[in-house]
């Protein structure tokens, strides 16, 4: 075990002698931070819309100002003409397009009935779902005010209908960086620590210092130890950071057990950290390694829940997201953080993520042996 | 007691398809300076690396300081010393914390085996603060050797120590060399030099993972059979030409500004051959062959031997 020690010294001093550690531990985090949740928001504002008014009454008047005081939309043009606002949708200029019909007051009033158009441009899917979402929101809320209006009240109704009362649990108001922040964090750590003890490994490959280490009566679960221990405690720094800006920049603290995240931290890092280390023992040089992390992190960003819901994905997408430490993570952060789940919720992910941990460890050990 | 010895090892690579080191035996005496020379691919650095237990030998037997190479192969890496042909120390640490660390590894002090780096290590004392990348090439060397010392080891691998040094440096690395086998170190060295064999006790000329002979670098110039002569004249180049048709011919080579001749009949029928041939100036000596002679000849005997097998 006495070399141990020396491996460790020797590892943490040029950890901290690397120019680009600060910034990788410190500053990188910070800024994903306080970038991502800002861009990876849902709640989508500064939607185009043009409205056009073939009625030019009191009441589209109503309608058209009951929809840009809403404050999702932005007027993009207010015109009578089809084809005018067909351009804008063309030019990229709007994203939806209402169009109220001649006679759409009269109608209302005398008919008791009236359609609009509504047409969307579904470039941006997303925006295009969400936009159309708000304006069916705010015109159904429009109508309902008709009604109050001008139908005399019924002591009876004559339909029943059922009126629907939503609460979000958790998240009341359903803010998007309570439980984004959490998410991006576990990918920050399993970037830091992951890609870095893969690189670090496969530095000392291609510089050929592993040759030198191998002649010497240092053994191999030394060395390993030497490489895993420093990244475990890279891996606690940055979250430790992570935690506190998210305290700091969004007020996010943690409704469950701190101890736990940390827990669950240090499995998820037994996992992850054997998962850099199997990837070095296949990758030759940095660039391999690069290659390989990058597809890996990009399928662990797209498929961890991070961005999109895992009960959306197909069936087999959902079975590959399982064997994904960093999916068990972000769903154990959304737990404890946003919930207050304790451990007894999520001993299964523990218990998970820790086999997950011991396959993947093992494999790259054997297969460490076999290659040198 | 030997303290390297190689019982008909044999080495491939890429799954047996690549023949790195063929059937070689040889051994190395305790406090002797033993050279492997042989141009690239000869598999001077597979015999390092199996000798410094990073490989397995496929079919074969052998040990280091009476420990066997496959057995005891955590005993052999706390008696040897190794250094690659490629520098790769820590470069971001700098000369005085790699020193630091491989001591440490080994649990010794550099204070404790200080004398035996000495007089490397003081030439790269004044950069001890110098980050291991940045130092010259020839420095570089130094700072490996000392690593590769610091745990007084009983045999020294060097592989291909000199290469890309200079000339001057060259020298000075093989009188310390000369200095640490005073010290009882046995030392396997490699090299493409052929120049350098001559500072060996013995050398093993290498070929194509062969062993061609293994002698002192005197016994391998006195095998040499023929008599070879230096040749040089007015155009060196239809000198080569003509030369190579002569019937009395065995070899004919440059080397540097002369070409090297070894005949069957004596000097003067080649003298008033080339006269015939109208050779100007010729120059015309006896020379000793330098090991690099002696590598040719075994070069063109192995290329006979093989057409005449084709054949």
């Amino acid at each position: 075990m006495g070399a141990l020690k020396y491996l460790l010294q020797k590892e943490f001093r040029q950890i901290f002698r690397d120019k680009g550690f600060t910034g990788r531990l410190f500053i990188a985090p910070a800024i994903q931070l306080i970038l991502l949740p800002m861009a990876a928001n849902y709640t989508i504002k500064n939607i185009n819309i043009a409205i056009v008014d073939h009625d030019h009454s009191t009441v589209s008047q109503k309608l058209s100002n009951k929809i840009l005081s809403s404050g999702y939309f932005k007027l993009a043009d207010y015109t009578d003409f089809n084809s005018k606002a067909g351009k804008l949708i063309e030019s990229d200029k709007a994203d939806l397009v209402l169009e109220i019909p001649q006679g759409f007051e009269k109608n209302i009033i005398r008919e008791n009935n009236q359609k609009i158009a509504i047409q969307v441009n579904a470039i941006n899917g997303v925006k295009a779902s969400i936009g159309f979402g708000y304006l069916s929101g705010i015109i159904a809320d429009y109508n309902n005010g008709l009604r109050m209006e001008w139908i005399e009240p019924e002591r009876t109704s004559p339909s029943p209908t059922i009126d629907v009362i939503t609460s979000f649990w958790y998240n009341p108001k359903l803010t998007y960086y309570i439980f984004m922040v959490p998410a991006i964090l576990v990918s920050l750590v399993t970037g830091v620590a992951g890609l870095s003890a893969a690189f670090n490994i496969v530095k000392e490959k291609e510089i050929g210092t592993i040759e030198q280490i191998n002649v010497t009566p240092i053994k191999k679960y030394e060395f390993i130890l030497g490489k895993l221990i420093p990244f475990m405690v890279m891996g606690g720094v940055v979250f430790t950071v992570g935690l506190l800006i998210g305290w700091v920049l969004y007020g996010i603290v943690p409704l469950g057990n701190i101890a736990l995240l940390y827990l669950f931290l240090y499995v998820f890092l037994f996992a992850i950290l054997g998962f850099g280390l199997l990837i070095s023992t296949y990758a030759e040089t940095q660039q391999q390694a690069n290659s390989l992390m990058f597809l890996f992190m990009m399928v662990f960003n797209m498929m961890s829940g991070l961005y999109t819901p895992i009960d959306s994905m197909p069936g087999w997408a959902q079975f590959v997201t399982h064997l994904f430490p960093v999916s068990y993570f972000i769903d154990v952060m959304r737990m404890v953080v946003i919930k207050g789940s304790g451990l007894h919720d999520i001993s299964m992910h523990i218990l998970y993520v820790f086999l997950i941990g011991l396959v993947l460890n093992t494999w790259a050990i054997l297969n460490y042996r076999k290659t040198t | 007691m030997n303290a390297i010895t190689l019982n008909s090892i044999t080495k491939t690579y890429s799954k047996g398809t690549i023949l790195a080191v063929d059937d070689v035996s040889f051994s190395v005496e305790k406090g002797e300076i033993f050279g492997l020379i042989g141009p690239d691919g000869a598999g001077k650095s597979t015999i390092f690396r199996l000798l410094t237990t990073l490989l397995l030998p496929d079919k074969g037997t052998g040990t280091v300081g009476g420990l066997d190479m496959v057995k005891d192969f955590k005993a052999i890496r706390g008696i040897v010393g190794y250094m690659p042909g490629r520098f790769s120390l820590y470069q971001d640490l700098t000369v005085e914390e790699n020193l630091n660390f491989f001591a440490t590894v080994f649990n010794t002090t550099i204070e404790e085996n200080y004398n035996l780096i000495k007089d490397i290590y003081v030439q790269i004392e004044p950069f001890k603060d110098r980050r291991a990348g940045k130092l010259s090439g020839g420095m570089k060397q130094k700072l490996a050797l000392c690593c590769a010392l610091i745990h007084k080891p009983e045999v020294l691998f060097l592989d291909e120590p000199t290469t890309g040094v200079d000339v001057v440096s060259r020298r000075e690395f093989w009188e310390m060399l000369k200095r640490l086998k005073a010290q009882g170190i046995t030392i396997l060295v490699s090299t493409s030099y052929m120049d350098e064999a001559t500072m060996c006790d013995r050398i093993a000329l290498m070929l194509g993972g062969k062993i061609l002979s293994v002698a002192s670098p005197e016994d391998t110039i006195k095998a040499y059979p023929e008599q070879l002569y230096a040749v040089k004249s007015n155009s060196i180049y239809h000198l080569l030409l003509d030369l190579r048709k002569y019937e009395g011919t065995i070899n004919c080579y440059t080397f540097g500004e002369y070409l090297h001749l070894s005949i069957t009949n004596n000097e003067q029928e080649v003298r008033k051959y080339l006269q015939e041939k109208g050779h100007t100036d010729v120059e015309f000596k006896a020379i000793v062959p330098t090991v690099e002679d002696c590598f040719i000849r075994l070069l063109k005997h192995r290329d006979d031997e093989r057409n005449s097998n084709k054949n």
